[in-house]
């Protein structure tokens, strides 16, 4: 059943929408490691929201969460009316750099790409619409 | 997040407890800031740390330089949660995990 939440995009409210995720995953049996997967690419994917994609005043963010039951999975979708702005198109990281020569930007969605199963990406309405898919 | 420190001489033991992200890595910064100078040894222990994001990798890449510097940094403890991230990341090869 798809749920979804519509609120602030602000860095305050990270903590809201894991909590939001996190009560659905655990209604849904979603086992431990991938409840923390899913929860730090929130904070990857939420947070880059917050920082980006309303440069001039705040805007809103929606998250949906629904599941899926052959293979079991969760989806959770991000939709903000920001920037245009693909996180997909960003090159990865180099990661055999060592400690002074690393750079840190463009880690987040490198992670999150790396831990969910699959993630999608459109433009459509003059909205971003980013999707992760989990399956447990 | 909860934050414990303990000094003893130059060596420095941080346990953290909860999450290291975008909302508690600036807290870990502060801590880190007041804390480290003159410090050899800095000690991570993360047995109740359920997870890190690339916020907190940040914190720790720099605390790793200023180590690099001064003395020495190992996390000990680390779940599999972390353990992974700090391997697809990279990380694996620039911090001392035992």
């Amino acid at each position: 059943m798809l749920k979804e939440i519509t609120l602030d995009a602000t860095i305050e409210n990270i903590g809201t929408v894991s909590a939001f995720v996190d009560e659905e995953l655990e209604s849904n049996d979603c086992p431990m490691k991938a409840q923390m997967q899913i929860d730090i690419a929130i904070d990857e994917l939420f947070g880059n929201i917050a920082h980006y994609a309303y440069p001039e005043k705040d805007g809103e963010a929606t998250v949906k969460v629904d599941f899926s039951e052959n293979p079991a999975a969760v989806i959770i979708t991000f939709i903000d009316s920001g920037i245009p702005y693909n996180p997909l198109e960003n090159a990865d990281p180099d990661i055999t750099l060592s400690a002074e020569e690393r750079a840190i930007g463009g880690l987040g969605i490198f992670m999150v790409k790396k831990q969910m199963d699959k993630m999608t990406y459109e433009y459509r309405d003059n909205k971003n619409i980013l999707t992760i898919i989990k399956n447990f | 997040m909860d934050i414990q420190k303990t000094v003893e001489n130059k060596k420095l033991t941080i346990v953290l407890s909860g999450r290291l992200d975008t909302t508690t890595a600036p807290q870990l910064e502060e801590e880190m800031k007041a804390s480290v100078d003159g410090i050899e040894e800095l000690y991570f222990d993360f047995a109740e740390l359920e997870y890190i994001s690339s916020a907190g990798l940040r914190v720790l890449l720099t605390a790793q330089k200023i180590m690099n510097a001064q003395g020495k940094m190992v996390i000990r403890n680390v779940n599999e949660t972390i353990s992974e991230v700090f391997e697809i990341t990279g990380f694996a090869d620039i911090l001392t995990v035992e």
